[in-house]
């Protein structure tokens, strides 16, 4: 299994810091935020290869808020959606705005680290074809790499 | 209730008798007193008119006797007609002439009675002191009332004074009642009708047709008739009605009374009066009947449409609970899911470092492993039961195809059929061939009949026989899943659409199955009912509205 980052985004405290206790034993690069908000905040400054994204959150931004926001900050990052029973249409609206799957509550960590690897690997295939795009590009028109490397500062 | 309905029906019909009787009522006694007054009156009218007739006839009788006596007395002299031969030959043309006489008698101022010709030998009597002969000298002309003569005859006299220079003499005769009779005879119509004359004190003067005799005294209220002729109505000595007329006659003197039998003389009255009571009385019987009858029906149908109305209203309000509870029910599944969620993390995450080596050298190891595992298997059990209750919900797009009704019931029997072989259980089959095929979701629908017949196997539990038939009924398919168990009470029918309702013991069932088969078909536009009876088995209904597939 290849390393990637997680981001674990539920208001539910306990459950974000056992899920990224666990996810650390297992070597996936694991950070856990309480809130649609901090996770947006934190998605500006850091990378992340797949989001854990709790759909109900009682106060603030919901999920589904949250994922359309998530998705203008990193477009190919991609959002596991965690649903309790009252928000299955709401995942299915998460679905056509660009989530990667939803996921039932409770789950085992094992179904979680399945799910997550699939996402990652997904989007490590995007990633993929973007680095060689780039790589074509770069080769036809060299200049256009230093300009971009200026953009991401 | 019963006795709800039973109050209205009894009012409705008192309401409907009373409106339609009383009118009725009114309107027949009404038409019958109208009928009665005129009938009386055209019968008082006839009576009067006949009183009236008979009164002067015997009038007419009287005046014109008087009158031939009086021109007999003032055209002879007195010298002339004391001679016999002269006065029998006065009497002779008299009584050819008008008839009626008896005896003809010459009688002197001082009573003595001169000349006579007649049957007796009644010269030479002296009338001096009798009353008739002073009231004849003072008045002039005198007719008595009826007597019995010497002949034991009734009869009477007509007496009149004849003044001359030197002489003041009377001319008397005698006049057999009987002559009466032939006046009033026509007079007698009819059983009752009778005729007859009475002086002042109420004596007959003739041979009344009933009840009396010649100069026998009549017991007729006399004082009660007026000056002109006078109706009365009384009981006769046998204590029948009888209606009279009377009129007086002879200058008040004698009165003349027309009787007839009230019951003869109304007898049209009294045919009319019975047809009429006979059409009311038929009239009322069958108003009255009518007015029960459609009473009956009406409260009979209203009494179906309460039963209805109460069944649909049983029907919406356990849709409306059902939706309530399924609400709640996923509202309850989403808040102990969180907590599920977390256990299930942390307890992981104990189990993460137990892998460490340090923690593995503890003696208790062995023991804090069982006890996660518990803990995992229970969280793994409350999750199942979350799981179920939401397990209808989460396949709730239904996936529409093409679907045989039959096809999918025959399916679950397969599924189910071993498991109720060995139980003993027959499963028989009723499915219509003329099922349209329609548009659902198939596998809900095997949900549906899954739920229904294995709840049915349970409820049989051995040796039994389950039945499933399925029709069409108008719009929808009618699908009837029965068994012949033990039949559920009726307190408990209410309740086994309710989540988490079960009767099988625990961790046998958790009681979600009809609730889940409730939801889905009523996603699908239909309903499902139960009927049930302790000790006679129990019927489930499921009613699905035809859907037509698209055409492809």
């Amino acid at each position: 299994m290849h390393y990637f980052r997680v981001l674990v985004v539920d208001d539910e405290k306990d459950f974000v810091e056992a899920t990224v206790k666990r996810l650390g034993k297992r070597g996936i690069d694991a950070q856990g935020v309480l809130s649609g908000e901090q996770a947006l905040e934190l998605m500006k400054e850091k990378r992340f290869d797949v989001v854990l994204l709790d759909i109900k959150m009682p106060g603030g931004m919901d999920g589904i808020e949250t994922l359309r926001e998530m998705k203008k900050i990193a477009p190919l990052t991609e959002v596991i959606l965690l649903t309790g029973h009252a928000s299955v249409e709401s995942s299915i609206e998460g679905l056509k705005l660009g989530a990667f799957d939803y996921l039932l509550k409770p789950m085992k960590l094992e179904d979680l680290i399945t799910k997550l690897a699939e996402a990652f690997e997904k989007k490590d295939k995007q990633d993929q074809k973007i680095r060689s795009a780039k790589i074509k590009e770069l080769l036809r028109f060299p200049g256009r790499a230093l300009q971009e490397k200026d953009e991401e500062k | 209730m019963e006795e709800r309905y039973r109050t209205l029906q009894r009012k409705i019909i008192l309401i409907t008798l009373l409106v339609s009787l009383a009118p009725l009522i009114t309107l027949g006694a009404l038409i019958y007193d109208q009928f009665a007054r005129m009938y009386a009156e055209k019968i008082t009218q006839q009576m009067t008119y006949r009183s009236r007739g008979l009164a002067q006839a015997v009038e007419l009788f009287l005046k014109e006797r008087t009158a031939i006596l009086c021109s007999m007395a003032d055209t002879h002299n007195f010298n002339d007609i004391i001679d016999e031969r002269r006065l029998s030959h006065i009497f002779e043309i008299m009584n050819s002439r008008a008839g009626g006489f008896v005896d003809l008698g010459v009688i002197d101022s001082n009573g003595q009675h001169l000349a006579y010709i007649g049957p007796y030998d009644l010269k030479g009597l002296n009338y001096y002191q009798q009353a008739w002969f002073g009231e004849v000298m003072a008045r002039g002309v005198y007719i008595s009332d009826v007597y019995m003569g010497y002949r034991r005859l009734p009869h009477f006299i007509i007496a009149v004074r004849r003044n001359q220079k030197d002489h003041t003499w009377i001319l008397r005769a005698t006049i057999d009642s009987e002559v009466f009779e032939r006046i009033l005879k026509p007079g007698r119509v009819g059983k009752t009708g009778d005729v007859f004359i009475v002086n002042k004190n109420g004596v007959y003067q003739t041979q009344p047709r009933f009840g009396g005799k010649t100069l026998a005294k009549s017991n007729l209220p006399i004082n009660s008739f007026g000056a002109d002729t006078t109706i009365l109505e009384t009981k006769n000595s046998e204590g029948q009605r009888v209606m009279l007329a009377g009129s007086w006659i002879h200058n008040g003197k004698w009165l003349l009374v027309v009787r007839q039998g009230v019951r003869q003389e109304m007898r049209g009255l009294f045919s009319a009066r019975y047809a009429g009571i006979g059409i009311i009385l038929s009239g009322i019987v069958g108003i009255v009947l009518m007015t029960v009858f459609t009473t009956r029906m009406t409260i009979n149908r209203l009494k179906e449409a309460d039963m209805k109305a109460a069944e649909l209203n049983a029907q919406l309000m356990q849709s409306d609970k059902l939706a309530a509870l399924g609400k709640m029910a996923a509202g309850v599944a989403h808040e102990i899911n969180n907590p599920l969620q977390v256990i299930i993390q942390q307890i992981g995450w104990m189990e993460d470092l137990l892998e460490e080596e340090e923690l593995k050298q503890s003696e208790n190891i062995e023991e804090f492993g069982k006890a996660i595992k518990k803990i995992e298997d229970h969280v793994e059990r409350a999750r199942k039961v979350v799981h179920g209750m939401l397990g209808y919900a989460r396949k709730m797009e239904p996936h529409l195809e093409d679907v045989d009704v039959n096809a999918v019931i025959r399916q679950t029997i397969d599924l189910l059929g071993n498991y109720a072989r060995i139980n003993n259980i027959t499963i028989k089959t009723e499915l219509s061939t003329d099922l349209p095929i329609i548009a659902a979701d198939g596998s809900q629908l095997q949900q549906v009949f899954m739920n229904l017949l294995s709840n049915a196997i349970d409820a049989v539990g051995k040796n039994g026989a389950i039945e499933i038939k399925s029709r069409k009924s108008g719009p929808e398919i009618h699908i009837e899943v029965s068994d012949s168990g033990p039949g559920i009470p009726e307190e408990m029918q209410k309740r086994i659409f309710d989540p988490f309702f079960t009767t099988k013991q625990t961790g046998k069932g958790v009681g979600l199955g009809l609730w889940i088969t409730h939801n889905i078909v009523e996603k699908m536009g239909g309903s499902i009912s139960v009927k049930s009876r302790v000790g006679q088995g129990t019927t489930f209904t499921v009613q699905i509205p035809v859907a037509i597939p698209e055409k492809k």
